[in-house]
C-alpha cells in the first residue's frame, strides 16, 4: 500500500513537473506583451526541457512498474537460480565456507538486510519558492533582465526537482533489489544438499583454472635479438607534462643540406621574432599612441615593416627552408645546387634588411598592401626566387621515382605563382589610375593564396602523412584541390575593392571567384582530416600534430571566413574594419604559421638528432592558439559593431572610442602570441645546440677508447 | 597518366593555365583601365606644394589609416556628395621609376576618408595643431603625432608659420612652434583633397543600400540629435566642452554670438565661416561644405545654445531657413 501511495506521488509530481512551467509561461507571457523572438526561443528551450526531463523521468518510473510486475509474474525460482549460476570463484568460496559451517552444525543466521528507505518524501519547498517568486514584469524597461531573474529560479528549482525525483526513483530501485538479495539469500541457506554442494565446488575449480603463462613461450627466458626494443626508461620520475612521444632517429641526410636548411629556419626565426616584435610595438600604439615620437618609430611606416617582415622573412624563407627538405626527399634524389640555395637565402635576407631600412626611412612604393618595398628591393628577393625554382625544378628533373610527388606540384607552382604575381606588380612602367588598384587586388591576394597557401599545402601533403605514418587519404582529392585552387584563387583579387571604382563586374567576378574557393578548401580540409583516419591517438602522444591540427582547423575555417567576407552585404559591415585584419591573422597566423611551426619540430630533430623541452614546446603552442584567440575573436566583434555604428551614421569619433576596449585585448592577445614566438626561439636554439649534458653513455665510450689506446701505444 | 609524371608538361600547364587566368581578370583589366579612363576636365591641377606634401603622406603610410574612396554605398556619403568614379583616380601616374603610382585608396579606414578632407576640414591652424599633436584637438585621436615636422624657435624668421598649440602638448620646450616645409606641404596636400564636381548633364552614380528615411515632415527637426551633427562637425575645433583652445579656437561656452541675438551673424559663421578675430583662426564654411540643412543647422545651435550653461532661448527652424536663403546671398563667391 505504502508504494501504491508512492507511485502515485511521484505522477503527481510528474503532472506538477510538466505544467509548472506552463503556469510560469502564462505569468510571463500575460506580463513581457510582445517578447521579442529570442526570448520566445529562450521560454520554448526551457519548455523543452522541462517535457524532456518529465518523459525520462516518467520512462524511469515505468521501467520501475515493468520490472516489478514483470517478477510478480515471472518464475521466482529460476532468477534465483540464474543468480546461482553466475556466482564467481570468490562468492562460491564464501557460500560453500557457509554451508560447510552449517553442515558442521553451527546455525548461523545470515546477515539481516536493513531497508533504508525512508518511505516519507521531503516536500520540495524550492517548488513553493518558484512559484512565489515575485515578479514586476509591468514596467517596459529590464524585461530582459526580469525574464532572466524569473528564469534562474524556475530552472533552479526545475533541477533541483529531477534531481530529488531521480533519487527518490534510484532509493526506490535500491530497496527492491535488497528484497531481492532477501529472497537470494533466503533460498541460499535452503542449499544443503551433498551433491549441490559438490557441483558448486567443481564449478569453483573451473573457475580457478589459470593459464601458468608459459604455453606458448616455454620456460626460455626472452631475449631481444633483432634489437626491436631501445632507449628505455629506467630512471623515471613524476612528469611535469605529459611525455610526448620522441622523434625517431632518421638515416642521417647530406650535413651540407642539413646547414642549409638549418640557416633558412634560423633566419626565419629570427624575422618572425623581429616580425612580431614590431606587430606587438604597433598594437600597443593602438592603445598608447604617443608612446614615442620617433619619425622611424611612427604607426604608418612600422605596419608595413611588420608585415613585409613577416611575410617575405619569416613566412618565406620558413617555407622555403622545408621545400629544401622536402623536394629533395620525395624526388628520392640529391638537391641540385646546395650553392644556389645559399645565394638565395642571401638574396632573400638581403630584401627583408633593405625593405626595412627603406620602409623605417620613409621610402615605399606608394601604399598597395604587401607591395610597400620599392621593385629593386623586391628584384633581389625576385631573384631569389629564380634561383630556388631552377634548383627545385633541376632535383625533380633527376628524380629516382617515375611520379612528382604532389607536394611538388605544390611547391613548385607556389613558386612560379610568385614570381608571376611579383613580375606583373613590380615592372616599373606601368600601372596608371585605376589600373594600379586593379593590380593591387590582384597582387595582394595571389600573394596570400598563391604563394603562402599553395607552398604551405605543398608541406602538409608531405609532412603530415609523415607524422602520421600513413599515406594521404586521396590523392585525387589533394589533384582537385590543386587545380580548382588555381582556377578560383586567381579570379578573387578585387574582392578587395569591392564597392570602389573598379569595373562592377570585375567586382562580381571576384565575388563568384571567393564562392568557388569554398571547393578547394573543402576538399584540402577533407583530405587532411581523412588522413588522421584510424590514428587519431597519436595527437595526444604527439608534439607536432597538434600544430597540424590547429592549422587543419584554420585552414577550413579561416578560408571559409574569407568567402564570406568577400559578399556585398558583408562588404557593408566589415569592409575598411579590423575585421580584416583579424581574418589576415586567423589565416597567415594559424594557418601558415602554425603549419610552419609542426614542419619544424618536425624536421628538426631529424637533421640534428636533438628536440626541444616538451615543456616549451607545449608553451609555445599554447600561448599561440590562445594570444591568437584573444586576438581575433575581440577584434571581430569590435568591428562588427564599429560597420553597424558606421551603417547607423554615428559620429566616427564614437566609433573610434568603441573599439578602445577591443584594441586593448588585441594587444593582450598580441603579446601572448609574442611571448609564444620567444619559446619558439628557445626550442629552436635547443635544436640545433649542442646538449648541456653530454651522453654518459658516449662520455664512456670515448674514455675507454683513449685508455685503450694509451695501452696499445 | 603520363601527364602527372612529365615535369615540364605538368608545370608549363599549370603555369600557363595561372598567366591565362592573370592576364584575363588583372593584366587586361588594368590595361583597358588605363586607357579608357580619362581626368575630369574641371579637375583642378595640384600645386607643388600639394605635390611634395602627397610625397610626405606617402613616406610616413598614412594610408595604412585613412581611404580615399567614397564608395557607392550609403553609409560612405558622410566622406563626399557623391561615389568616386574611375575619373578621379585616372590623372595619377606613377611617381616616379623606383615608386608605383599611388591612388592611396587604401583598405582600412582606422581613421577617417580623406577624398573630400579638403573641403570638411579646410582650417590650416586646426590642421596644423592636429599634425603637431592630434590629442591636443581631438582627445579621443589615436592617430600618430607628427612632432619632428615641427621646430622651436627663440626668433621668428619672416615666413615662419607659427602653430597655436596648447602649452600643456609643447612638453616644457620654451619659444615658439614654428611648421617646417613638410608640415605646411601635408597640409596643402589634405587641403588640395577636394571631390570634383561632375561635369554638368554627366549622370551621377547612386549612393546603393539606402538607409530607411525617418518618416519626415516635421517631425524630423525634433528626432534630429544636436549633439551627434555637433560631434561630427563642430567639435574637433570648439571641443566636447564647447571651451575651444586658447590661442587657437574660440569657446562657444558663454560666446555672445552664440547666446545673444543676432541670429543672422550666428547662422551666417555656421554657413560661411568667420575671420572676424586675429588672435584665433580661421573658421572654414563648414554648413556649405558640409550640405547641412536647415534643419541641422537648427539642431546644432539649439545645442550649443543650451549646453555648457549657455541658456539661450530656442530658435524655430523657420527662422533659420529664412536667414539661410538671406545669407546664402551674401555668401563669399
Amino acid at each position: 500500500m505504502l508504494k501504491r501511495g508512492m507511485y502515485t506521488r511521484v505522477k503527481a509530481m510528474l503532472v506538477a513537473a510538466c505544467f509548472f512551467p506552463l503556469w510560469a509561461h502564462a505569468q510571463q507571457g500575460g506580463s513581457v506583451g510582445k517578447p521579442g523572438t529570442a526570448l520566445l526561443f529562450v521560454l520554448l528551450a526551457v519548455l523543452v526541457a522541462v517535457l524532456l526531463a518529465a518523459f525520462f523521468l516518467s520512462v524511469s518510473v515505468s521501467n520501475l512498474v515493468e520490472k516489478r510486475r514483470g517478477r510478480t509474474a515471472g518464475s521466482q525460482k529460476q532468477q534465483l537460480q540464474d543468480y546461482l549460476t553466475n556466482f564467481n570463484s570468490q562468492q562460491l568460496r564464501k557460500l560453500l565456507h557457509i554451508a560447510g559451517e552449517k553442515r558442521k552444525g553451527g546455525q548461523k543466521r545470515v546477515t539481516g538486510l536493513v531497508i533504508l528507505f525512508l518511505g516519507t518524501l521531503h516536500s520540495n519547498p524550492l517548488l513553493a519558492q518558484a512559484a512565489d517568486t515575485k515578479t514586476n514584469l509591468f514596467s517596459e524597461t529590464g524585461i530582459i533582465i526580469t525574464i532572466t531573474l524569473i528564469l534562474v529560479p524556475i530552472l533552479a528549482a526545475i533541477g533541483i526537482m529531477i534531481v530529488k525525483l531521480s533519487a527518490m526513483l534510484r532509493r526506490q530501485r535500491n530497496r527492491e533489489e535488497l528484497d531481492e538479495a532477501e529472497q537470494l539469500a533466503a533460498y541460499l541457506a535452503t542449499l544443503t544438499d551433498e551433491q549441490a554442494l559438490q557441483e558448486l565446488a567443481k564449478r569453483k575449480e573451473a573457475l580457478d583454472y589459470q593459464l601458468t603463462h608459459t604455453e606458448l613461450s616455454g620456460q626460455q627466458m626472452s631475449a631481444d635479438n633483432k634489437g626491436l626494443i631501445s632507449n628505455v626508461n629506467t630512471r623515471s620520475s613524476l612528469p611535469f607534462v605529459s611525455p610526448k612521444k620522441r622523434a625517431l632517429k632518421r638515416p642521417n641526410i647530406d650535413p651540407q643540406l642539413s646547414r642549409l636548411i638549418l640557416w633558412y629556419m634560423g633566419c626565419a626565426a629570427f624575422w618572425l621574432l623581429f616580425g612580431t616584435t614590431i606587430g606587438e610595438y604597433l598594437g600597443i600604439k593602438f592603445v598608447s599612441p604617443d608612446a614615442d615620437h620617433i619619425s622611424w618609430l611612427s604607426f604608418g611606416r612600422l605596419r608595413p615593416v611588420h608585415t613585409n617582415a613577416v611575410f617575405w622573412g619569416w613566412a618565406s624563407l620558413g617555407m622555403l627552408g622545408l621545400g629544401y627538405y622536402i623536394v629533395p626527399m620525395v624526388s628520392n634524389t640529391p638537391l641540385a645546387s646546395i650553392k644556389k640555395g645559399w645565394y638565395a637565402l642571401w638574396l632573400i635576407n638581403a630584401a627583408v634588411v633593405l625593405g626595412t631600412i627603406c620602409l623605417m626611412a620613409g621610402i615605399n612604393n606608394g601604399g598597395g598592401e604587401y607591395r610597400e618595398y620599392i621593385w629593386p628591393v623586391m628584384l633581389l628577393f625576385g631573384l631569389g626566387l629564380v634561383l630556388t625554382l631552377i634548383n627545385f625544378l633541376q632535383t625533380i628533373a633527376r628524380r629516382k621515382t617515375k611520379e612528382i610527388y604532389i607536394s611538388n606540384w605544390y611547391m613548385v607552382s607556389a613558386i612560379m605563382f610568385a614570381l608571376t604575381i611579383t613580375a606583373v606588380a613590380y615592372i616599373p612602367t606601368w600601372q596608371n589610375g585605376l589600373g594600379e588598384t586593379i593590380i593591387q587586388g590582384y597582387y595582394m591576394h595571389q600573394g596570400v593564396g598563391m604563394w603562402f597557401m599553395l607552398f604551405t599545402l605543398g608541406i602538409v601533403y608531405y609532412m603530415l602523412p609523415q607524422q602520421l605514418n600513413q599515406p594521404i587519404y586521396s590523392y585525387s582529392l589533394g589533384i582537385l584541390a590543386f587545380w580548382t585552387q588555381i582556377l578560383f584563387y586567381t579570379l578573387i583579387g578585387t574582392h578587395h575593392f569591392v564597392f570602389s571604382s573598379i569595373p562592377w563586374w570585375l567586382q562580381t567576378v571576384a565575388i563568384v571567384g571567393s564562392m568557388g574557393m569554398v571547393i578547394p578548401v573543402v576538399a584540402g580540409t577533407t583530405n587532411f582530416i581523412m588522413t588522421f583516419k584510424g590514428a587519431w591517438h597519436k595527437v595526444a602522444g604527439s608534439y607536432t600534430l597538434p600544430f597540424f591540427l590547429v592549422g587543419i582547423i584554420f585552414y577550413c575555417t579561416g578560408s571559409l571566413q574569407g568567402t564570406a567576407e568577400a559578399f556585398r552585404s558583408t562588404n557593408l559591415i566589415w569592409h575598411f574594419t579590423d575585421f580584416t585584419v583579424a581574418h589576415s591573422h586567423l589565416t597567415m597566423y594559424g594557418i601558415i604559421c602554425f603549419f610552419l611551426w609542426a614542419g619544424m619540430y618536425a624536421v628538426l630533430p631529424r637533421l640534428t638528432g636533438r628536440e626541444a623541452p616538451q615543456v616549451t614546446v607545449g608553451a609555445h603552442f599554447w600561448l599561440a592558439l590562445i594570444g591568437l584567440l584573444f586576438y581575433t575573436i575581440p577584434l571581430m566583434i569590435g568591428s562588427t559593431l564599429r560597420g553597424q555604428m558606421w551603417i547607423e551614421g554615428k559620429p566616427f569619433i564614437e566609433t573610434v572610442v568603441h573599439m578602445a576596449p577591443y584594441w586593448l585585448w588585441r594587444a593582450i592577445g598580441g603579446s601572448l602570441m609574442w611571448l609564444s614566438h620567444i619559446f619558439f626561439a628557445w626550442n629552436f636554439y635547443k635544436m640545433i645546440s649542442k646538449p648541456e649534458t653530454a651522453d654518459i653513455k658516449e662520455l664512456a665510450l670515448q674514455q675507454l677508447e683513449v685508455q685503450t689506446e694509451a695501452t696499445i701505444h | 597518366m603520363e601527364f602527372f609524371n612529365n615535369h615540364i608538361k605538368l608545370f608549363r600547364t599549370a603555369f600557363f593555365f595561372f598567366a591565362g587566368l592573370t592576364l584575363l581578370v588583372a593584366i587586361l583589366p588594368a590595361l583597358n583601365n588605363q586607357q579608357i579612363n580619362k581626368p575630369l576636365p574641371n579637375a583642378a591641377v595640384m600645386s607643388e606644394d600639394a605635390t611634395r606634401g602627397k610625397q610626405v603622406f606617402i613616406a610616413n603610410g598614412c594610408v595604412a589609416c585613412h581611404t580615399q574612396q567614397v564608395r557607392n554605398v550609403d553609409m560612405d556619403k558622410t566622406w563626399g556628395s557623391r561615389p568616386s568614379v574611375a575619373a578621379d583616380y585616372a590623372a595619377i601616374t606613377r611617381t616616379d621609376t623606383w615608386r608605383n603610382t599611388a591612388t592611396l585608396m587604401g583598405t582600412e579606414r582606422t581613421g577617417p576618408d580623406l577624398t573630400d578632407v579638403g573641403n570638411r576640414q579646410p582650417s590650416i591652424d586646426w590642421n596644423l595643431v592636429h599634425l603637431f599633436n592630434p590629442r591636443a584637438v581631438v582627445k579621443e585621436s589615436i592617430m600618430p603625432a607628427y612632432p619632428w615636422m615641427f621646430r622651436f624657435t627663440k626668433e621668428l624668421a619672416k615666413g615662419d608659420v607659427v602653430v597655436n598649440v596648447p602649452k600643456e602638448w609643447l612638453g616644457g620646450k620654451e619659444g615658439k612652434l614654428v611648421a617646417k616645409p613638410e608640415a605646411l606641404q601635408l597640409v596643402a596636400y589634405l587641403q588640395s583633397l577636394k571631390q570634383t564636381p561632375l561635369p554638368d548633364g554627366s549622370p551621377t552614380p547612386e549612393f546603393l543600400y539606402k538607409r530607411k528615411q525617418e518618416t519626415a515632415n516635421g517631425t524630423a527637426a525634433k528626432t534630429l540629435d544636436g549633439a551627434a551633427i555637433y560631434t561630427a562637425n563642430c567639435q574637433s575645433c570648439h571641443q566636447a566642452n564647447g571651451e575651444g583652445l586658447p590661442g587657437a579656437f574660440p569657446p562657444l561656452k558663454g560666446s555672445p554670438v552664440v547666446t545673444g541675438d543676432n541670429l543672422e551673424l550666428y547662422v551666417n559663421i555656421i554657413l560661411n565661416g568667420y575671420d572676424a578675430r586675429a588672435e584665433y583662426g580661421v573658421m572654414p564654411a563648414v554648413g556649405t561644405n558640409a550640405n547641412l540643412t536647415a534643419a541641422e543647422i537648427t539642431a546644432i545651435i539649439n545645442h550649443e545654445r543650451s549646453s555648457w550653461g549657455n541658456s539661450a532661448k530656442e530658435v524655430s527652424e523657420a527662422d533659420v531657413k529664412k536667414l539661410m536663403d538671406l545669407v546664402k546671398l551674401k555668401a563669399p563667391k
